[in-house]
């Protein structure tokens, strides 16, 4: 188990070195960079001069590798560089945003969570009847509903129902709970619904698996309360994939963002994203590509080791 | 006196072997339903010259954001459009990036898979961390950024790089299905049987492996068609997609049609209800094939 922790933690390396290789190749193929389309794009004259001035300003007229190099010795001592549009350190951009997106992610969980294992626990114990084939079409409804779409169906029926729209601007929660909350409960219900239901397929799949073990007919044989079983002997051992779907589509959240985050003109990691990429700010993309990819192997591989841990019968090698 | 015995007629029940598609259409009833939504839209799409009321392009100052009536079925946007014959150029434009892409994808997933299993060793473990690294991306970060890199490629109005954006998110997960698949059929007799027969590498590979990963793919592949969809769905709907003046499901929900959603809240629906019941339409179509193919695959 330690090894294969070990072993791990050691493939993680190369793996984010592979990722950071990447995002820098694909962003050095775009056409064009910053520079051109900050000065030529109302078609101004500049001359070569002042544009050169500003590339060699911004590093980028040096060797690629030259630039991979400064990238790599940079994040080695936590320097992320300074955005290439705003020019304050990327740092300072990312972490005023990462909260707001966080915690409409941690949200989305909770109540994608709530939703689907009762829902998914129903609809295994009612199997083939009505109930099961509601519960059903919900999810796969989920699976197919686009996010933003949802999104902007809760802001019309907000707007036709209370004449109300979500307030705009971001307060965190320990400032002002209750606006906070108002803003943010909204978006987190359009990413989690997909969520919930992704959840809910996998907890009723999991439960009817596990509904036919032999302890569950020992169990019942021996005269537990049905409630019993299902709740101590059932859920329990069916939990385990349900955490693990649950695990990992947190850090698919962040994809489910980059979208829903334009609907509700939420000031998020998503709508950065989306607006860096767009301006070819190389060395914001780079970092919160970077943070994404890390985000998502590390609760990769908590998931991982959580399973091993909770399940003794599960053995890495 | 003769008397005629009726000898007793002994009938047998001969299970009758059905087509196949008559057997998916009895077994998989959602599915068999899915499938004749998904080939309604095919014609739809094919054929939207003739099937849409009105041209998707032409504007109708007159008509502008009127609601939906018996002229419009679904209203008008911003420029006296109509949605309607939006939505089933629409359909044009999503199936045809619904079914490249997720072919594209795929096909090299497949192809990468089954090279990965057969050669194993070296070659399975780079490509394996290859996949690793393309699999820690989320799958709309990857498909933007390869938008931005790429730039536009359109031929005969269709944006192939916007196919290629989709495809590529859809490699490593088809490619770890089907090698796990094809590892499994590596160790059967009958590939040590080829190998000793001395046939060539490729032989071995198409003619051997692929014919045998067949169901993995083919579940894999119609999943994806939902996924491209609603893939290309958000990118034009972020504007990094399709662009005007082509009709597109995701296009028709950014830009003017959130400026007016109190007036106007017909621009929002229709189109949304569109996509999602493609992608629907595809899902329990890809699930049911599932069922019916390999009920042991999971995805």
């Amino acid at each position: 188990m330690l090894r294969y922790t070990i072993n791990r933690l050691l493939l993680m390396i190369p793996t984010l070195f592979g990722v950071a290789v990447l995002v820098f190749v694909l962003l050095r193929l775009m056409p064009g960079d910053i520079v051109e389309l900050r000065y030529l794009m109302d078609g101004g004259q500049i001359s070569p001069e002042v544009l050169a001035q500003e590339r060699a300003r911004l590093g980028l007229d040096k060797p690629i590798w030259e630039q991979f190099v400064d990238w790599m010795t940079g994040i080695f001592v936590g320097d992320f560089g300074v955005s290439m549009w705003t020019g304050r350190p990327v740092w300072e951009e990312i972490s005023s945003r990462f909260q707001l997106s966080f915690q409409v992610a941690v949200m989305a969980t909770i109540l994608a969570t709530l939703i689907a294992i009762p829902l998914g626990t129903l609809a295994a114990l009612f199997k083939d009847t009505w109930v099961d084939r509601l519960i059903q079409v919900f999810a796969i409804a989920g699976l197919a509903v686009p996010s933003f779409w949802l999104g902007m169906l809760i802001i019309l029926s907000l707007l036709l129902a209370f004449n109300w729209i979500p307030p705009l601007t971001f307060k965190p929660i320990y400032e002002d709970p209750w606006y906070n909350l108002s803003q943010l409960i909204w978006p987190a219900l359009a990413v989690g619904y997909r969520y919930s239901a992704v959840a809910t397929r996998m907890t009723r799949s999991t439960i009817l698996e596990v509904l036919q073990e032999d302890y569950i007919r020992t169990a019942r044989a021996k005269g537990v309360f049905e409630r019993l079983v299902i709740s101590r002997h059932a859920m329990k051992n069916a939990m385990l994939p349900v955490v693990t779907v649950i695990g990992l589509e947190f850090a698919f959240l962040i994809g489910g963002l980059v979208v829903t985050e334009q609907v509700f003109n939420l000031n998020g990691i998503g709508k950065l994203f989306v607006e860096t990429v767009t301006r070819k700010d190389y060395t914001m993309v780079q970092a919160l590509v970077m943070l994404v990819a890390t985000f998502f192997i590390v609760i990769n591989f908590i998931v991982d080791l959580l399973y091993a841990a909770l399940d003794p019968r599960i053995r890495y090698r | 006196m003769a008397v005629a015995e009726e000898i007793p007629r002994i009938t047998y029940k001969v299970p009758k072997k059905r087509h196949p598609i008559v057997r998916f259409v009895i077994t998989q009833p959602l599915g068999a339903a899915a499938l004749v939504f998904i080939v309604a839209m095919f014609i739809a799409g094919v054929f939207a010259e003739y099937v849409a009321p009105y041209d998707p392009l032409a504007l109708d100052y007159g008509a502008m954001l009127a609601p939906p009536s018996w002229d419009h079925w679904m209203g008008t946007d911003a420029f006296g459009r109509d949605v309607f014959s939006r939505i089933i150029y629409g359909a044009r434009t999503a199936l045809a990036v619904g079914f490249l892409s997720s072919l594209l994808g795929s096909g090299i997933g497949a192809i990468i898979g089954v090279v990965s299993a057969y050669f194993g060793g070296r070659i399975d473990m780079a490509i394996q961390r290859f996949m690793d690294i393309l699999l820690s991306f989320p799958i709309i970060v990857l498909a933007l950024a390869v938008v931005a890199v790429l730039g536009k490629w359109p031929v005969a109005g269709l944006d192939i790089n916007l196919i290629i954006a989709i495809a590529i998110p859809m490699i490593p997960k088809v490619a770890r299905v089907v090698r796990s698949a094809a590892l499994a059929i590596r160790e059967m007799p009958y590939i040590d049987a080829a190998r000793a027969a001395g046939y060539s590498h490729s032989r071995i590979i198409f003619r051997h492996i692929a014919p045998n990963v067949v169901a993995p793919f083919l579940i894999m592949f119609t999943a994806f068609i939902a996924q491209a969809i609603l893939l290309e769905a958000s990118l034009s709907f972020l504007g990094l997609g399709v662009t005007e003046p082509i009709p597109a499901w995701g296009l028709m929900l950014s830009g003017s049609s959130q400026e007016f959603y109190r007036e106007a809240p017909w621009m929002i629906v229709f189109p949304g209800l569109a996509i999602s019941l493609a992608v629907f339409a595809f899902n329990l179509f890809g699930d049911s094939l599932r069922d019916w193919l390999d009920p042991k695959i999971k995805i």
